[in-house]
């Protein structure tokens, strides 16, 4: 019962990170009508950008410390970073280790400006092209922002720990009434699973209840007509893109504590998020939550050592038996409309 | 000729001289200036790879090109053709006969089913099907799951697979060649012609390639050509009016998968044939993905793009990724210090293990501007050139009437 | 359009090259002069340096790169000599070798055996080395080993730690210098005794390959030769990137010990993994739950953080050692780049001298007669203690160090520790062991 219980954690857990990345392409998608094979690349924007924020708190002067030496037996230089000569060293301390929570600050405006630029100097441009040119030019600038990223920071994962309070396991089986630390979990992981939620909720929630969002659901339906009743779409429209650069930003910061990014993580999500949105149906929000959850919580269940003693090696096919499956017997996905994508 | 209209046979015969002068064409620097060491790519593993990968590029425009159906999972194809050509060394011997059909015949097998299960979709479907099963068969292949399944091993995992002095080989003889061959030729000997400053290699597996990829050009030509390429450029223009009309798509669609789907096998054969030993990863999407940026680089739905495209991509990888930073200090030796430094740089990030930035800058700067790949390209240029020539000969043609 | 392109003067050309050339083919498969692949003939001998750039396992690469780089300089007599000056031989003098300078090509693994391959070739074929060092894969190591034996040039395989390098995939032109998988069982046994004690329940994280088994086979028999259990072993695919599936089940499966049989990547994020699900804070059959990770590097430690603190594993070479050797290199290396080599950066210089050397005692590149100079090859003074090359599988004897991720690390680069220095005698192995049984060494290959 623990195992199922974790194991549904953990499904839960990586079902967030799925579920965020394949809204951000369903809304592009929907409102744009762009398949954005360069998604992934903005969530490894994202949790780069906590990288950044980490990097730029940590930068340091040196000091020269004749008393210490280093592993050349010359005389030791001590490096101290700005903040802790600023702000003093605990307040300073304090605020390097917080420098996750405090990237997504600057992650939201970094990344709706990033959509904003895409869209007006590139995406714009395919809207009239075929869906494969999309795909295709979108692909390229995925391994384009994965090799600048190289560039910068090179091709190691890069630590970036979650804050000192974070760290450690929450108890969830005491919550259900099941024996003291039987079901340990990771608190970081929780936090991100609320996280997500929290997103999800909100985007929806502003599709629903503001105008702003009833117009943008109704240019997803109808465009022209929208369009002829004098509102301007296409500036939604890229907002909207905007929303959901942000929203895959916001996913990867929350991501870098669980995984340290490297430059190649979008393209490790990139195919993940495809099969989900394509699950959950091209072009559905819910379908897309949905399919993120479900194919997570499958992926744990397969890699449960009593379900590979079964079937070796199930949970590294899992996902790819199930999307065959799926768009097979329900060829638009789980929540799909009719006529997207089928020219 | 040869069933070709001029135009055609025209191409035909320029990528018969390609293949058969890339020795000379590819080495067009003297081996040992600064020039030929960067730049000259025609040693016979490079060569190899430009015809074996044109060969899988050709095949693929056959699907992509004709049908405009894009599978994001072909290089699983050359990963079966693989396996099973190291299959047929490791059990038979070292001729590479064997191993070449079986690698068609169960790359056919491979595509038949996945191409009759994919094919029940369409767009962006179609893609992701491809490239899910392609994925789960890099998973199986990686991992070697079949093998543990079964109890022994099959892929050899991340390590690869390769024939060892142990294997059965019923049909060695005593004194069979102990590398790939055909019918004693070994594919890994060579001619060494050194003249003056250069020194050209004629390599017996590089030739056998590249006989292989004349055929599968020629081959690609005639199904462009016939009732068949046709039909599937009319299911690419509207697949649904095609069935309206009463024709039943399915058919022409599965062939042309299948038929690409060989292509690949066949790719993966020749490519185990030139180096016995093969790995999963060559199976991996991101090498799917290469193939459609070798096609879409070169041109899709053209005859030439897909050898162009191959040869751009793996000239990239083989030579630009080979440029550091010590030889472009060498190329700017003659400028002064400071902007030398300054050049080098600006270029430092495109080369060495930049060859992918400058890769994906290409490959963008082809989609967005050139559509047609880089045979638009070249017909844009020709174009201008010929009007030139046109309104040159119409000048001629005024002057003497004045 | 096209129009004939048989001028005269097109005729007389291609006739006269082929006039000159005709003199001069050679068959290469035929014994021709030079008896062996890519001689040098003229001043210089290039060397190959085959590492991955790009990829999971780039800044190993990069660092083994950069000790190349600075042994090629010591070789032709720039910088101050390094290992030359402790190297118990003197054969080289710092003008090259055998009066040749020692030029170098780079090419990129990418940690994948196909490109591995493609790029030893055109380093073979293409530039005319006559030796490949460096890689930071077994798989790409045996690929590549495999490669150069069918080519006839020496593979002085770099960071590969699989038995089977050594083992059923030796090759008699292939040389390794880096310390195996049984060597680390062997090396860590007594320190985990001594630590932990007799009876624990080992859970194995496995990376599915080559290295991963091999390793996993030899760490199970040490641990089991203690009386340790290995209650489970979890195959994982390489770069999951994600372990918390697999790292979930043992929290409640009675097992008090999580041995991670990852590297690089992989590693990183196992084991910071591990860490946030709580395992080291566990209790567990009255015990304090433990990991390791068998095969340790500086950059990983440096990947993982301080979640290394306390957790033991081996290392073929360390910096921090004491000796001659140890101090000149980690000099010569640390002030041309500022900081001080890893492991990988040291098998890869040091092997780069041993060639040398050996081919000044051969007096000539030839791969059999360096291969002759290598084997049963005994010499001291490379950080390593004394240390031997074994003839009859290619496969270098020397001390191995037990690490332990350091408690209070004061500054970036002694994150690891050294808890021991496992004598040699102590990891040595006959060469029909069943773990590296299977093989078949074959005969030298000069090519050509």
């Amino acid at each position: 019962m623990d195992a199922f219980i974790l194991q549904i954690l953990n499904g839960l857990d990586k079902g967030s990170a799925y579920a965020l990345i394949a809204l951000g392409l369903t809304l592009i998608f929907g409102t744009l009508g762009v398949v954005n094979f360069a998604h992934g690349a903005l969530f490894l924007i994202g949790a780069f950008c906590a990288v950044t924020v980490q990097k730029i708190l940590g930068i340091s002067f040196e000091t020269i410390d004749p008393t210490q030496t280093d592993f050349l037996g010359n005389p030791l230089k001590v490096a101290t970073p700005y903040v802790e000569k600023w702000l003093g060293t605990d307040m300073g301390m304090a605020i390097q280790d917080w420098s996750v929570p405090l990237a997504i600050i600057v992650v939201i405006p970094v990344m709706f400006f990033l959509g904003w630029v895409m869209e007006r100097g590139l995406i714009k441009h395919f809207y009239s092209r075929p869906h494969a040119d999309q795909i295709l030019v979108t692909f390229g600038l995925a391994i384009v922002i994965g090799e600048i990223i190289k560039a910068f920071y090179g091709a190691n994962p890069i630590q970036t720990p979650a804050p000192s309070t974070f760290i450690g396991t929450v108890d969830v089986g005491a919550w259900l009434g099941m024996d003291p630390g039987s079901v340990a979990y990771p608190t970081w992981r929780l936090v991100y699973f609320a996280f997500s939620a929290v997103i999800i909720a909100g985007v929806f929630a502003f599709l629903q209840f503001t105008t702003f969002g009833m117009v943008v659901r109704a240019g997803m339906a109808d465009r022209e007509t929208v369009g002829l009743l004098g509102i301007d779409i296409d500036k939604r429209f890229t907002f909207m893109f905007g929303l959901a650069a942000a929203v895959a930003g916001m996913a990867g910061v929350m991501y870098t504590p669980i995984l340290s990014p490297h430059y190649n993580l979008g393209m490790d999500f990139l195919v993940l998020s495809f099969v989900v949105v394509v699950v959950g149906g091209m072009g559905s929000l819910p379908g897309a939550v949905l399919a993120g959850f479900m194919l997570g919580i499958l992926q744990s269940f397969a890699s449960m050592n009593e379900v590979k003693a079964l079937i070796p090696g199930i949970d590294q096919i899992i996902i790819y038996i199930v999307a065959i499956v799926i768009l097979l017997t329900r060829p638009r996905g789980l929540m799909g409309r009719k006529g997207v994508m089928e020219e | 000729m040869l069933g070709l209209n001029t135009r055609d046979f025209k191409l035909f015969i320029l990528v018969c001289v390609l293949a058969l002068a890339a020795p000379f064409l590819l080495n067009p620097f003297p081996t040992a200036s600064a020039l030929g060491e960067s730049f000259n790519a025609g040693y016979p593993a490079l060569m190899q790879r430009f015809v074996i990968f044109g060969i899988l590029v050709i095949g693929f425009n056959i699907l992509f090109g004709l049908t405009g159906f894009l599978s994001f999972g072909h290089a699983a194809f050359l990963g079966v053709g693989s396996f099973a050509a190291v299959w047929m060394f490791k059990l038979l011997s070292y001729n590479v006969v064997p191993a070449i059909i079986l690698s068609v015949i169960v790359a056919g097998i491979f595509s038949v089913v996945i191409g009759y299960v994919a094919l029940r979709r369409s767009g962006i479907y179609f893609s992701i099907l491809t490239l899910a099963f392609a994925q789960m068969m890099y998973s199986i292949a990686f991992s070697d799951l079949a093998g543990k399944m079964m109890g022994f091993t099959l892929t050899n995992g991340e390590t690869g697979l390769q024939v060892y002095n142990d294997d059965p080989q019923i049909l060695m003889g005593p004194d069979s060649p102990t590398t790939p061959h055909f019918f004693g030729l070994e594919m890994n000997s060579q001619f060494t012609w050194d003249i003056g400053g250069w020194s050209f290699v004629f390599q017996n597996g590089y030739y056998f390639s590249a006989l292989f990829l004349i055929a599968a050009f020629y081959l690609s030509i005639r199904i462009f050509r016939s009732p068949m390429g046709l039909m599937l450029r009319a299911i690419k223009s509207n697949q649904t009016r095609m069935s309206y009309t009463g024709i039943n798509t399915k058919p022409y669609m599965l062939a042309a998968f299948v038929i690409s789907g060989m292509y690949a096998g066949l790719a993966g054969g020749l490519l185990a044939a030139m180096d016995p030993l093969t790995g999963a990863e060559r199976m991996f999407w991101t090498a799917s993905g290469e193939i459609v940026v070798m096609a879409i680089l070169g041109g899709v739905g053209t005859l030439i793009g897909p050898v162009l495209g191959a040869g751009i991509i793996k000239y990239l990888e083989n030579i630009v990724s080979k440029i550091n930073d010590s030889i472009l200090h060498q190329w700017f030796a003659i400028m002064p210090d400071w902007l030398d430094n300054v050049l080098v740089t600006i270029i430092h990030p495109f080369i060495g293990k930049g060859w992918h930035l400058t890769l994906g800058l290409l490959f963008m700067a082809v989609v967005i501007f050139l559509p047609g790949g880089l045979v638009q390209g070249g017909e844009k240029i020709g174009e201008l050139f010929r009007r030139k020539k046109t309104d040159d000969a119409a000048d001629g043609a005024k002057t003497p009437a004045e | 359009m096209s129009k004939s392109n048989f001028s005269r003067r097109g005729v007389l050309k291609t006739g006269a090259i082929a006039g000159a050339g005709l003199a001069l083919p050679t068959y290469l498969s035929a014994a021709s002069h030079t008896g062996y692949t890519n001689a040098p003939t003229g001043s210089t001998v290039k060397f190959g340096f085959n590492v991955p750039q790009t990829g999971p396992y780039a800044e190993e690469g990069l660092d083994e790169l950069r000790a190349q780089e600075l042994a090629v300089e010591h070789i032709n007599g720039m910088g101050d000599g390094g290992l030359l000056n402790t190297f118990s031989e003197k054969n080289l003098q710092g003008d090259g070798i055998l009066g040749k300078k020692v030029e170098f090509v780079t090419g990129d693994t990418q940690t994948k055996s196909d490109v591995a391959r493609a790029s030893a070739q055109s380093m073979i074929q293409k530039d005319g080395c006559v030796m490949i060092n460096g890689g930071s894969s077994s798989g790409v190591a045996i690929a590549v080993q495999g490669l150069c034996q069918d080519a006839g040039v020496i593979f002085m395989a770099g960071l590969t730690h699989s038995n089977d390098t050594t083992g059923k995939d030796k090759k008699a032109n292939g040389f390794r210098h880096f310390f195996n998988g049984y060597m680390s069982g062997a090396a860590l046994g007594p320190v985990l005794e001594k630590e932990y004690g007799n009876e624990r329940q080992a859970y194995h994280l496995t990376a599915d390959y080559t290295w991963g088994w091999t390793q996993q086979e030899s760490i199970a028999a040490s641990t089991e030769a203690l009386g340790w259990t290995t209650t489970q072993n979890v195959l994982t695919p390489v770069g999951a990137g994600d372990f918390s599936s697999y790292i979930a089940p043992i929290l409640n499966s009675g097992a008090d010990t999580l041995i991670l049989n990852h590297y690089g990547g992989d590693m990183v994020n196992s084991l910071t993994q591990a860490i946030q699900f709580g395992l080291k804070d566990k209790q567990v059959n009255g015990k304090d739950f433990t990991i390791i990770v068998p095969l340790y590097s500086e950059l990983m430690a440096a990947g993982a953080g301080s979640n290394i603190q306390g957790v033991f594993g081996s290392m073929n070479w360390n910096w921090q050692l004491q000796d001659a050797g140890t101090k000149a290199f980690t000099k010569s290396f640390g002030e041309k780049y500022g900081f001080p080599p890893s492991g990988a950066a040291h098998t890869c210089y040091v092997q780069t001298l041993l060639y040398a050397d050996a081919v000044t005692r051969a007096g000539t590149f030839n791969p059999c007669g360096v291969a002759e100079a290598l084997e049963d090859f005994d010499f001291d003074g490379m950080g390593n203690g004394p240390t031997s090359y074994r003839g009859s599988d290619h496969q270098c004897f020397k001390d191995v160090l037990v690490m332990k991720g350091a408690d209070n690390p004061t500054n970036a680069f002694d994150t690891l520790e050294i808890v021991e220095v496992t004598p040699r005698a102590q990891v040595e192995y006959p060469v029909d062991h069943p773990m590296f049984a299977g093989g078949d060494l074959g005969a030298c290959n000069p090519g050509a």
